[in-house]
């Protein structure tokens, strides 16, 4: 058996390479901070012949998923990615790609919305895209981006729903770390190429996203809404063979750090829970029997795995970096309450949101953070 | 020499039964095109009447795969799959010679809400053709105003006749320096069919732009959609005209408009006839809104043939 090659590597560029190794057919990329840097690097691998497939470098985000979709309906195994207001931009075809039952993956790297600007990451676009009817992969270091992009194109082929593999932008994006490229032969045993039940094909005429009346319309979403629930147990099963191929693991619907005797337990998503495990090490030393919580999976929420997995009487910190506007607090605090209500009466829920537009949010402050919540 | 209509192939493409308006252009010129295309293509259709037409869910009125894809993408959505079935060819995964792909849009899919991804594929000249089969109006929704409505046309969004000149789409089209772009009109079926099989053996990115006069938009009686047509094209209205890989070249009867050898029959008996210029015809500066529409028309005459003087 070979061993991994371990290099040293941005998060844009663990992505392009997971492109890469997953042998993507088509993408069609335009681009925006912080995102660029994966589509310079296909680009580029595409151009000098290491990557075999298509690069379309579209005039827009819009055009970017509608020709990916278009691609994917056709046969091929697509990828693009994009940031925040690409992604709102994207909008229209999200809907398109997901009700089509098209299994687009994207990378979407996390940054705070204009209006004023921002270059910097928060969770708001991601986030603003909860309906679209896609999964949603948050990733906490470039590895685990890599070994999720592979893992999203497993489980979006499976059930035929397109989904998004999200990351912080330049926390991840732009910051160099070790990354662990299994040989191309696991990642082929892992991921087979794509081979569609349907694609346009005019040998057998028949028509895509026709007109339906409400009879054939209502069948369509719930079908949908069923397989996107269905996507949890493949996130596991993928995350699992994934271990038995290459030996690694991020966790699989959640990643969960000194938990099992946790008194508080902070509840975060992204870059800022794999320095929250840190600030887990520093209240520990202050004597508080800490732990964290990480939902990988953000769509379809993980509502079992959570309640299984939180001691009792815990006190769960959510720490959001994104707003829930209309509400006091963030999204991920009432998606949690929403999936606890009447199932763990023990759990209390603190919120507070920090970080916004790419805030630093260092071991020390969260720890001082969640000390802070702990007397409210 | 055009291609005689009693020599055009028996094969249908666009099959019996499906839900467009009786003595629909757009149905019409489609199934002139899926004579010259056969069946090994892929069409895209954006939101339209072609796709109200083309039957429901889960039946389906053409006979080639077709994807709905959303309004403002024919050009990109063209792009994703002519590039898709590129690759699986090189990769080995498709068998056989490569499907024409080709987009089916109107002119609101064209001139407004599609211009932008199709001015873009056209930029890098991906590898499929696009229709434009322009009625002149938002005939779908119920006829409201597009880029493509000709000055002092009555629509919902223009009650007393639109203020603006059209633009001249397929001219924009040439100059992205695609190899291929072509007018064409149902009057004329022969002059479609040779164009369409002309984009078909040209690779990289077409246009072909069909006038299609809709009787209900228009407002003319429904068996006339040909004669309408026709008038279009003699009065001067409708340039037929192709251009390969940059070179134009008018086609009959246009040519002879263009050349001086016939005088375009006056505007008047072509407004007459359709009602979305009666009140413009009625009011009380009539005389000067014809005279604006003629204006019009031979503006884009002269400047037509002074462009087609230059080729490099």
């Amino acid at each position: 058996m070979k061993s991994p090659q371990i290099i040293m590597e941005t998060g844009a560029h663990a992505a392009a390479l997971a492109v890469k190794s997953a042998r993507v057919d088509v993408v069609p990329g335009y681009p925006i901070t912080p995102q660029t840097s994966i589509m310079e690097a296909i680009a580029a691998m595409v151009e000098n012949g290491e990557m075999n497939a298509r690069f379309i470098p579209v005039e827009g985000e819009h055009s970017a998923m509608a020709a990916a979709v278009a691609a994917s309906a056709a046969g091929a195994r697509v990828f693009t990615a994009t940031s925040a207001n690409g992604l709102l931009y994207m909008h229209e075809v999200l809907h398109m790609a997901s009700g089509g039952r098209l299994p687009v993956v994207m990378c979407n790297v996390n940054r705070g919305i204009f209006a004023p600007w921002t270059l910097w990451a928060d969770h708001q676009d991601s986030f603003a895209q909860r309906d679209t009817g896609w999964i949603q992969y948050h990733c906490s270091s470039n590895q685990e981006v890599f070994n999720t992009i592979l893992q999203a194109f497993r489980v979006a082929e499976q059930i035929n729903v397109p989904v998004m593999v999200n990351f912080d932008g330049f926390a991840i994006s732009h910051c160099l770390m070790p990354l662990a490229i299994p040989p191309q032969e696991d990642i082929d045993r892992f991921l087979p190429l794509h081979e569609p039940e349907w694609r346009l094909d005019p040998t057998h005429p028949s028509s895509f996203s026709n007109v339906t009346n409400a009879a054939e319309y209502a069948p369509f979403r719930r079908m949908l809404s069923d397989d996107i629930l269905a996507s949890i147990a493949l996130t596991k099963k993928a995350a699992q063979e994934y271990q038995e191929i290459t030996g690694m693991w991020d966790g699989d619907t959640i990643d969960t750090y000194r938990l099992e005797d946790a008194e508080v337990v902070a509840f975060a998503i992204n870059s800022m829970a794999a320095e929250l495990k840190l600030s887990v090490d520093i209240l520990r030393e202050q004597g508080i029997k800490a732990g964290l919580l990480r939902p990988r999976l953000y769509l379809p929420f993980p509502a079992e795995d959570i309640i299984s997995v939180l001691p009792q009487n815990a006190q769960v910190m959510v720490l959001d970096r994104n707003y829930n506007f209309g509400h006091q607090g963030g999204i991920l605090a009432s998606e949690l309450k929403s999936a606890l209500h009447g199932r763990r009466n023990d759990i209390t829920v603190k919120n507070r949101v920090m970080g916004i537009g790419g805030i630093d949010l260092t071991r020390r402050f969260m720890a001082a953070e969640i000390r802070a919540m702990m007397d409210e | 020499m055009t291609t005689s209509i009693k020599k055009l192939p028996d094969i249908e493409q666009v099959l019996s039964g499906n839900g467009a308006c009786g003595g629909c252009p757009a149905t019409m010129a489609l199934r002139i095109v899926g004579k010259a295309l056969g069946p090994n293509a892929i069409m895209l259709l954006t939101p339209a009447c072609s796709v109200a037409s083309m039957g429901m869910t889960p039946k389906l009125g053409y006979n080639w795969p077709c994807i709905n894809i959303c309004f403002a993408t024919a050009g990109s959505s063209a792009s994703g799959i002519t590039h898709a079935i590129e690759i699986m060819k090189e990769k080995g995964r498709l068998q056989g010679d490569l499907p024409t792909v080709f987009s089916w849009a109107g002119d609101g899919g064209t001139y407004d809400i599609g211009f932008q991804a199709l001015s873009a594929a056209a930029e890098r000249n991906d590898n499929f053709i696009h229709f434009c089969y322009n009625n002149e109006a938002y005939s779908n929704t119920g006829v409201q105003r597009s880029g493509a409505t000709p000055r002092g046309s009555y629509t919902t969004t223009t009650p007393t006749g639109k203020r603006h000149p059209k633009k001249n789409m397929a001219l924009l089209m040439l100059e992205h320096n695609i190899p291929y772009v072509a007018t064409a009109t149902v009057a004329y079926p022969g002059d479609l069919y040779d164009k369409v099989v002309k984009a078909k053996n040209t690779p990289g990115m077409k246009y072909i732009e069909i006038l299609s006069p809709c009787y209900l938009g228009w407002q003319f009686d429904m068996p006339e959609t040909v004669q309408m047509s026709r008038m279009a094209v003699k009065s001067g209205a409708w340039l037929l005209w192709e251009a390969e890989n940059g070179k134009i070249t008018f086609n009959n009867p246009s040519s002879q408009i263009i050349s001086g050898k016939k005088e375009p029959a006056p505007v008047d008996e072509y407004l007459m006839k359709q009602g979305r210029f009666s009140r413009l015809l009625k009011g009380p500066d009539a005389e000067s809104r014809i005279a604006e529409i003629q204006g019009d028309i031979n503006r884009e005459i002269a400047f037509m043939r002074e462009r087609a003087k230059i080729t490099y």
